[in-house]
């Protein structure tokens, strides 16, 4: 297979990805007015979406859903994991035609982060009442795909040498699984706080869910932020030299960092999604304000 | 439920924070007002509160310093001053709230370093609580045991002594285990604690190592044409930001010579003129490491003993030799021109003040593939040379040179200059391949260009701190994923007088007891399941 037929390949699968994901959403609001049209109590619309491949995993927790209503989630669920599995092939074949770890530019940094995304919410939800979380990461997946393909999209091309480095394997490795963990652990965080003011717990599984994220997201993150480090130093000759880019990293691990110590201070445990969703918001705009709007060293990464 | 499990009840940070600052505290006469307050103060500010608070404070100050253009930061030196330009009223006023240089501004470091002394004040006094606990066996069992996790309760049907067989089994899942007559009690996860402690104070240990950078080190930059050569001493250098405490007489002595720089740049699609390759073959003659050669490419920076010369940009140096109206070489050699597009349209002006009749100046552009563009001044339309052209204007009268201010070479001060003009009375102006010469008007000189050089931009660093750093950074990795990813959990199996056996496990920190790790006891020691035990409590 040429690179040539290998680019063209990756176009299709993620073509194809995005049909699916919408396809997923379908089901998912498919299953989700079934569910309204039906006098069943709150806590069984909520749950009833879907329950990630889990055999009864949480049946003893909440009411059952209806039964052709749990048939509809657990498609869309399937459907969820087809377009993954799309997903994840069309990142291989950019790779395979790119002959580089296909995170180069900002149109492949967003086609494996919104694969990345799907991956992580499938690690994790596995076993779990994902609830509304399932369409909602659906939704944020095709969104960040769609701009990628409809903005931000760049033929195959080899690097510019200065971004021909080994650290750009680790460290936009790095940076890429914990956006994705911190993408899963944002919406958990939102569900929980939706939750919350409508007078929940304090702890509920979604809590759960992004707290477990959290804490492999976090030095992930670390991680990522300090192979970046290493890298500026061979690159540039200087380690940390608040470049823009560097900057907003920092930012963003400052307020996970307070996420995670307001976590285990008695008083701050309900503010504690607050910081988490700021560094997710401070992530966010690294990834797209800083490269679109911010000029700095980082600027080469191809629009 | 004593002291130490109380404490943990609290997660083990807020634990922490929580530790009486001063066991001297009672017995003692009432203290001082003053003594009292400083106490006061020092409880708050170390405790977890303001800690995040701090941290979302420096979150905050750190984001203007993204926004608006910093001094030596932005990767376009100008930027501040642009800036100024821009908004002659309101730059000032940034300035004088240190908003062009927010991190070294003084409410900037307010900031890190009360979180710092925060996190110092709650880490040192931890570090003596687990120098404690790590010599403790672990706490009796909590009376009430079926209000722990994973409880297990019930007779043990098999001849063997159930406590010895549970100590053994968590001994080999590596806990530490204490036996007395009646329990067994069990622990594993410390590292956890010492993960954490690693974690806070490697952070302290990386500010020694940011400060050994921004008190000895230094960087610089210099512009090297091909064939030239670079003495390392600090008069040769374009740019030089040393730190207030470096060592500038005393820099690394060496010599480098830069024999050839080669580019290739991409030849067709979307990315047409993206560079592909850059290479600077470099020869070196160190007092330290002798003599050698070596190829600096991006992120493939030639270390000195300790002193790094990094590749960062490059461009073209037109070979020309400009005689005056006397027929003398005012000027010759290669002269380096800035590129101003990525298709290395070059900016230059050379001067030749000796020149006679009268001083000349010219002033005009490079380009490496030279096509037509607005105004009749060509542009280049590929960084590589495929039609090189120099284009240029001519001035006549005082350069300005003598009267002692500076002056860059890349600039020309036209106060006192007069234009070229033609026969016409226009601007005169002209372009030259390789190898052409053009006659000045009016008898003033000529011009010739007899060919291209490249010159390569080095940034050359020196930062003592920087191993420091780099420890403090692994420190940090690796005390932050103990302290969040090793639970720590306490087990206890107790006999009672009733001749039953129960179990159960406390976590000390967010997450869960494994819940396996209970059952696979009550297994070994022949429980019956949680549920059967349950009932027999009920009976």
């Amino acid at each position: 297979m040429t690179s040539f037929d290998a680019a063209r390949l990756s176009d299709a699968l993620v073509t194809s990805a995005l049909g699916v994901f919408s396809l997923a959403l379908v089901v998912f609001a498919l299953a989700a007015a079934l569910s309204r049209s039906r006098p069943v109590p709150v806590a069984a619309v909520s749950g009833a979406a879907v329950v990630l491949s889990s055999p009864g995993g949480d049946a003893g927790l909440r009411p059952a859903p209806h039964r052709g209503l749990e048939q509809v989630g657990r498609a869309g669920a399937a459907v969820l994991v087809l377009g993954t599995i799309l997903l994840c092939l069309a990142v291989v074949a950019r790779g395979v035609a790119a002959g580089r770890a296909p995170w180069g530019n900002m149109y492949e940094f967003g086609l494996t982060g919104s694969a990345a995304v799907a991956v992580a919410f499938l690690a994790y939800g596995r076993g779990r009442p994902t609830g509304v979380l399932a369409p909602w990461t659906v939704t944020l997946v095709l969104v960040l795909l769609g701009v990628s393909v409809t903005s931000l999209y760049t033929p195959v091309d080899d690097l510019v040498p200065v971004l021909n480095s080994r650290w750009l394997v680790v460290h936009v490795a790095a940076a890429i699984t914990a956006g994705a963990l911190f993408t899963v652990g944002a919406l958990a965080t939102i569900a929980h706080l939706v939750r919350q003011r409508g007078g929940g717990d304090e702890d509920d599984h979604f809590s759960d869910l992004a707290h477990t994220v959290h804490l492999v997201a976090f030095p992930v993150w670390t991680f990522a932020v300090i192979a970046g480090a290493v890298w500026a130093e061979n690159a540039w000759g200087r380690y940390w030299g608040w470049d823009p880019k560097e900057t907003w990293a920092f930012i963003t691990w400052v307020f996970y960092a307070a996420h995670l110590h307001a976590l285990s201070t008695v008083g701050w445990r309900r503010r504690a999604g607050w910081l988490a969703l700021a560094g997710f918001l401070a992530f966010v705009f690294n990834f797209f304000g800083v490269n679109l709007w911010i000029p700095g060293l980082h600027s080469y990464a191809g629009v | 439920m004593d002291v130490a499990q109380e404490e943990h009840e609290l997660g083990s940070e807020e634990a922490l924070r929580s530790l009486p600052s001063d066991p001297h505290e009672r017995g003692r006469p009432r203290p001082s007002e003053v003594t009292a307050w400083g106490r006061w103060a020092w409880r708050r500010l170390t405790s977890m509160r303001t800690a995040i608070v701090l941290l979302v404070l420096l979150a905050l100050t750190a984001v203007p310093g993204s926004l608006l253009p910093q001094r030596g930061v932005a990767s376009d030196p100008a930027a501040v001053a642009n800036f100024y330009r821009a908004n002659p009223d309101l730059a000032p006023w940034l300035d004088r709230m240190s908003l062009f240089n927010v991190y070294s501004a003084p409410w900037f470091a307010a900031v890190y370093v009360l979180l710092l002394v925060s996190m110092t004040g709650c880490v040192v006094p931890r570090s003596a609580q687990l120098w404690r606990e790590y010599r403790a066996a672990p706490p009796p069992s909590p009376r009430h045991l079926s209000r722990e996790t994973g409880h297990h309760r019930g007779l043990v049907a098999r001849p063997h002594d159930p406590l010895a067989v549970a100590a053994a089994h968590l001994r080999d899942r590596r806990f530490l285990v204490t036996r007395t007559s009646n329990e067994v009690r069990a622990e594993k996860g410390r590292l956890r604690e010492l993960g954490n402690l690693a974690f806070h104070l490697s952070l302290l240990v990386l500010l020694f190592g940011i400060a050994g950078g921004k008190l000895f080190g230094y960087e610089g930059r210099v512009a090297l044409v091909e064939g030239t050569t670079f003495a390392n001493v600090s008069s040769s250098y374009d740019a030089l930001t040393p730190a207030p405490w470096a060592d500038l007489a005393g820099l690394e002595p060496l010599e480098l010579t830069l024999n050839d720089f080669a580019a290739e740049f991409e030849t067709e699609g979307a990315r047409f003129g993206e560079p592909r390759k850059f290479e600077a073959a470099v020869s070196y003659d160190s007092a330290e490491e002798g003599d050698g050669s070596f190829t600096i490419r991006p992120n493939r920076p030639l270390d000195i003993n300790g002193t790094k010369f990094f590749l960062t940009g490059h461009g073209y140096a037109p070979e020309l030799t400009v005689r005056d109206g006397n027929g003398d070489v005012a000027v010759s050699g290669p002269i380096i021109f800035l590129p101003v597009d990525p298709a290395f349209t070059s900016d230059g002006v050379v001067k030749a003040p000796d020149a006679r009749p009268t001083s000349l100046a010219l002033r005009g552009l490079f380009l490496p593939t030279a096509v037509d563009g607005p105004d009749g001044m060509g542009v280049s339309a590929y960084p590589d040379q495929v039609n090189p052209i120099v284009q240029f204007m001519a001035y006549t009268g005082d350069l300005g040179l003598d009267d002692g201010t500076a002056q860059s070479v890349f600039e020309l001060d036209f106060t006192d200059l007069d234009q070229v003009l033609d026969a016409d009375g226009k601007p005169w102006r002209v372009s030259l391949a390789p190898g052409q010469t053009v006659r000045l008007p009016d008898g003033l000189g000529s011009v010739t260009f007899d060919g291209v050089s490249r010159f390569a931009n080095f940034q050359i660093a020196r930062d003592p701190g920087k191993e420091v750093s780099l420890a403090a950074a692994i420190l940090l990795m690796l005390g932050l994923t103990a302290s969040l990813a090793i639970p720590r959990r306490r087990i206890w199996v107790r006999r009672n007088d009733d001749g039953t056996v129960e179990l159960a496990g406390r976590s000390l920190s967010r997450r869960p007891v494994p819940p396996g790790e209970l059952h696979d006891l009550a297994t070994t020691i022949g429980l019956p399941p949680a549920g059967a035990g349950q009932n027999k409590e009920e009976e």
